[in-house]
């Protein structure tokens, strides 16, 4: 049990780093940091399907964007109360998340890459064709007004930090929480050796199914929070490239690693932000460096740290 | 339009859309078929290859067919050896694991899409076909009984959409050709059924995967040389060919170089009749359901045999 | 190049230097180091350098940087040089975003500025207006005047597209035909010109005979022209992104010689070449121009003196390279936004990011704007209380492969009533 408290010390730490952090940054990378967190609870939701139970999702986006317009058309079209709304987003995504589940769950490998990719696509689509309510591509905004929470002004920049930092925290102890239970490591043994997990009597379908709801539950939990916290929901966000972003998160931090899928998007966004100032060929250092990585650092940033220093890492 | 000429319209379309798709599926799944693994850069060695195109042509003066045709040749041996060099300086080097290959090729989209964007610039640049005549096409009709030819209103097609369908053609049957009558064609299959034992028999495997990455890459940008005078050269068009190939292959069942040709041709047939009944981003949203629904009730695609 | 030949007092060594005389090859930091006074001022460039957006970000680029090397020439703002800090968006909304934030709490900029597309201004204004940084937009989506955005989101160097599409109806109704098929993209920007177009149109007594919607990834497009009803007399076009000439070129192919009257806007075709192979049939089709592209023979001297400092052609193309066509029709808008911030921080008595609301205020005061070189598209009047301009249109007809002006709008076709009021929103 000495690894389990290490290992808890470590993720708390971690909250607890993230928490004393907002009160030294300066104000724009306070903002970066919210902002890293909520995409990071998304890497983290991906991380679930990906990294815990080895099904490759190229749709991800879908269930972020169910969060995303779950809460937004509610509060622009209705007026909802954010919390309220917030609330609609999650169960939005957990509903897509399940019937997305009983049908691709039927494919594996690369056809399950495939059908994911078509539904988030039909799912893309879908905002556009419903434009009237959506204003397709351009997206709406989520007035200040509408942004305030039991009281609490969500565009506030320590609000939003505290919020981000919630979001984040929620959704890296539901994946802690899960390691530890019967149910995570079925999901492990499942990506380890699906026949042998069968043979031993587990239901296959029912703890994948399990874990693409956990996942797009999060992902929508991740999308809401962002539409909410920065006050712009967009079909861009719905595009296959915000489902490539994740995988590229997971597996630059390090899949099947609790830590990984922060340290990842912190990467990723500061390889942008940074060589964006620097250059305007950005996009060469970005590909450049991911490169690299996988030359060099093969299991991601907290994989190369599980393998040569914490080999207790979960 | 009535609806006869329409589907008629919309086929020929879907025909040209499923010719350039075909060869630039059948390049993706050799390259998956043999080496196991996804290339996200596929659609970028497409990409290059319209831009290449238009840099050829731009080169060589006189009649426009001369350019092209020197663009024919030269440019997928040029991007073929881009993709070469890419396999064996990076591809290798990962030992082709399926998961770093996804991500070191989502790397070298990102450097070719910036170094595309540096040399080349932003805009949609065209490329003049080296031959292109308006076809009027005419349609049966029934007066008094009798068929009778008639010329609808905008029924007409290209004299070089028509060449588009002919030559991919060519070129499929080609590559058929070399994987079924060569020498090479056989290494290939065999490091396709098998690696280790390929390797065993001395087959130089290493040196199959970079000659497969390279044919791969060629087959895209050959596919883009063709379309390019009917479609622009754009730093970004390389998107679009590289989800729609990735998902003929699969329809298709992995590795089979028949099947993903007819997955081509029903994705882009079906692409065009299903527009002719719906609202055109209705019809794209049926189309993807279709895709996805397919491989649903059929996971190992529609003429795959062996479930992976 | 200003020359001094006298001994000069730091005072006017300082103002020659204001003037751009041979300092141009020195950072701005060392030119201007020293007084506090004389510290640039700081306008955050949000520019399309990378993604669907790139062909326009690369011409707003210049056009800003003509604009601030003119009114770094001519003194500056208040006697302090203009400083330019770009940052790529990607033309992604998100990014578009941070990019903002970039600027009000890394860059230390006074102002953000120069962004197109509609959905990068709409994710990126409410980040604008929680840090309270003036965010003076240029891409004519009607975002601004609807309402959605905020007290610190302006648009006063380029019209919208509501004001532009309804402009239009009268001369298509009454010159071209009554009876209008419209073909457009199926995102935001296609609806405004569905919506708008479609009310002004029948107000002038013409019917919007169908709606051709194309899905925004669309690379092909014939197999859409069949459902073009065969009695319409005039095709109504707008496309935007990569395919565009495509586009075009498969409508012409579509109907060979038997085609409709045909009125496209210029986006369509912004960056493109009107002489590229396959665009012949457009002979004798009309355009919206924002700005005509083409030197006009009645050309202004305003025209002719921000072309020739942009460095365009009488063709619309780069001076540098004839095949590098601008997007004229657009353009023209960071110059006179940058314009229009100076006149505002001049009358302001802008110093500092204290003075940001009093700077809002001075440009929601403006209204009307001369032709002049800071306006070389035309005269404009301002709406202080939407925060949007309104100005001249031009509709150019293609003759002989060459886009010539045919009809000028008055503003007063341009404008309809106010949807919002910014002004009562507190700072």
């Amino acid at each position: 049990m000495r690894d389990g408290r290490k290992t808890l010390g470590l993720h708390l730490g971690l909250l607890a780093l993230l928490f004393a952090l907002q009160f030294v940054l300066p104000a724009y990378h306070h903002g970066n940091l919210a902002r890293i967190m909520v995409l990071a609870a998304y890497a983290v939701g991906y991380n679930i399907l990906f990294g815990y139970t080895g099904l490759l999702s190229l749709g991800h986006a879908l269930f972020f964007a169910a969060g995303m317009y779950g809460m937004g058309l509610l509060v622009n079209q209705t007026g909802a109360a954010p919390l309220a709304a917030l609330m609609a987003g999650v169960i939005a995504g957990a509903l897509v998340a399940a019937a997305l589940g009983v049908l691709a769950l039927r494919t594996e490998g690369v056809a399950f890459m495939i059908v994911t990719l078509m539904f988030a696509q039909a799912g893309y689509l879908t905002v556009l064709y419903f434009g009237a309510y959506t204003r397709g591509d351009e997206g709406f905004v989520i007035q200040q007004a509408q942004r305030v929470m039991a009281g609490i002004d969500l565009s506030d920049p320590s609000n939003r930090y505290f919020a981000g930092l919630l979001v984040f925290g929620l959704a890296m102890l539901i994946n802690l929480w899960l390691v530890r239970t019967r149910f995570g490591r079925v999901l492990i043994a499942i990506r380890e050796n699906e026949e042998r997990a069968r043979m031993l009597g587990y239901d296959v379908f029912v703890h994948k199914l399990g874990a693409v709801v956990l996942s797009g539950t999060i992902s929508a939990m991740a999308g809401a929070s962002y539409g909410l916290l920065f006050g712009y929901v967009g079909a861009s966000f719905a595009s296959v490239q915000y489902s490539i972003f994740p995988l590229l998160w997971v597996l630059l931090g390090g899949a099947g690693t609790v830590i990984g899928p922060f340290l990842g998007t912190l990467f990723m966004f500061y390889l942008i932000d940074l060589s964006s100032g620097l250059t305007t060929a950005y996009m060469l250092i970005a590909g450049v460096a991911l490169v690299l990585l996988t030359l060099f650092a093969p299991q991601g940033l907290a994989g190369e740290l599980r393998n040569r220093v914490w080999r207790w890492l979960p | 339009m009535e609806i006869g000429p329409y589907l008629m319209l919309a086929s020929l379309e879907g025909a040209v859309t499923a010719a350039v798709l075909a060869l630039t599926a059948v390049g993706l799944s050799l390259v998956f078929g043999v080496m196991r693994v996804v290339n996200v850069a596929h659609g970028e060695f497409f990409m290059l290859g319209a831009v290449l195109a238009w840099w050829v042509t731009g080169l060589i003066g006189g009649h426009p067919a001369l350019g092209f045709a020197m663009a024919l040749v030269l440019v997928p041996v040029l991007v073929a050896g881009i993709a070469v060099a890419a396999d064996m300086t990076i591809l290798k080097r990962i030992a082709y694991d399926p998961e770093r290959t996804i991500v070191a090729t989502i790397g070298i989209l990102y450097i070719i899409q910036q170094v595309t964007l540096m040399t080349y610039g932003p805009e949609a640049r065209p490329v003049t076909p080296p031959f292109n005549t308006r076809l009027a096409l005419p349609w049966v009709e029934f007066a008094d009984g009798a068929p009778r030819l008639y010329w609808p209103w905008g029924l007409s097609t290209t004299s070089y959409k028509l060449g588009v369908i002919a030559a991919a053609g060519g070129v499929l049957v080609g590559v058929w050709a070399l994987m079924a009558r060569t020498r090479i064609g056989l290494l290939m299959r065999a490091t396709q059924l098998d690696r280790d034992m390929a390797l065993a028999f001395g087959i130089p495997v290493e040196r199959v995967y970079a000659l497969v990455f390279g044919i791969g890459a060629g087959l895209a940008a050959l596919a883009a040389v063709l379309i390019v005078p009917i479609q622009q050269a754009h730093y970004l068009m390389g998107g679009d060919p590289l989800l729609l190939s990735f998902i003929v292959v699969i329809i298709g069942g992995l590795g089979s170089l028949p099947g993903t040709v007819l997955a081509a041709v029903l994705i882009g047939l079906s692409d065009g009749i299903i527009s002719v009944f719906f609202s055109p981003t209705l019809a794209k949203i049926l189309a993807t359901l279709l895709v996805a629904l397919v491989l649903v009730f059929r996971p190992q695609g529609l003429f795959g045999a062996r479930p992976r | 190049m200003t020359k001094s030949n006298k001994t000069p007092t730091r005072r006017e060594a300082m103002k020659t230097l204001a003037l751009g005389a041979g300092a141009a090859s020195l950072p701005l930091w060392a030119r201007y180091a020293g007084a506090q006074s004389s510290a640039p001022i700081r306008i955050g460039f949000q520019v399309h350098r990378t993604g669907i957006g790139a062909a326009y970000g690369r011409w707003y680029d210049r056009t800003t940087t003509a604009a601030a090397a003119l009114i770094n020439e001519g003194g500056g703002i208040n006697g302090r040089p203009v400083e330019i800090i770009a940052e790529d968006d990607g033309t992604d909304p998100k990014r578009g975003a941070e990019v903002v934030e970039k600027f009000a709490t890394q860059y230390n900029c006074d102002i953000g500025f120069g962004t197109l597309f509609s959905h990068v201004v709409i994710g990126s204004a409410p980040r604008a207006g929680e840090l309270k940084l003036p965010y003076f937009v240029v891409s004519e989506g009607h975002h601004v005047a609807s309402g959605m955005l905020n007290r610190y989101t302006l648009q006063p160097g380029i019209t919208d597209v509501k004001s532009q599409v309804q402009a239009m109806a009268p001369f298509v109704a009454n010159t071209l035909g009554k009876k209008v098929t419209m073909i457009f993209p199926d995102f935001a920007f296609g609806h405004d010109h569905r919506d708008y177009f479609t009310a002004a149109i029948e107000a002038q007594g013409g019917q919007v005979l169908e709606h051709i919607a194309i899905p925004p990834t669309e690379t092909s497009f014939t197999k859409y022209f069949p459902k073009i009803p065969r009695d319409t007399e005039v095709i109504y076009h707008v496309m935007v992104g990569p395919a565009v000439l495509t586009f075009v070129k498969e409508l012409g192919e579509f109907f060979g010689p038997q085609r409709p009257e045909m009125f496209g806007f210029i986006d369509s075709l912004e960056a493109v070449d009107i002489s590229s192979p396959g665009l012949e049939f457009l002979e004798g089709t009309y355009f919206w121009e924002g700005n005509p592209r083409q030197a006009q023979a009645d050309q202004s001297p305003y025209d002719a003196f921000y072309r020739e400092r942009v460095g365009v052609d009488a063709n619309g193309a780069s001076v540098d390279d004839a095949r590098d066509v601008s997007t004229y029709s657009h353009m023209f808008g960071c110059w006179e936004t940058l314009h229009v911030v100076k006149a505002g921080m001049e009358a302001a008595g802008y110093a500092g990011p204290q003075d940001r609301a009093s700077l809002i205020e001075a440009v929601e005061a403006m209204t009307d704007m001369p032709h002049s070189n800071a306006h070389p598209q035309g005269a404009k009047l301002f709406n202080g209380k939407t925060h949007q301009v309104f100005g001249h249109q031009y509709i150019t007809k293609v003759t002989g492969g060459k886009l010539l002006l045919v009809h000028t709008t008055s503003i007063e076709d341009t404008l309809y009533p106010d949807e919002a009021d910014y002004t009562t929103q507190a700072f």
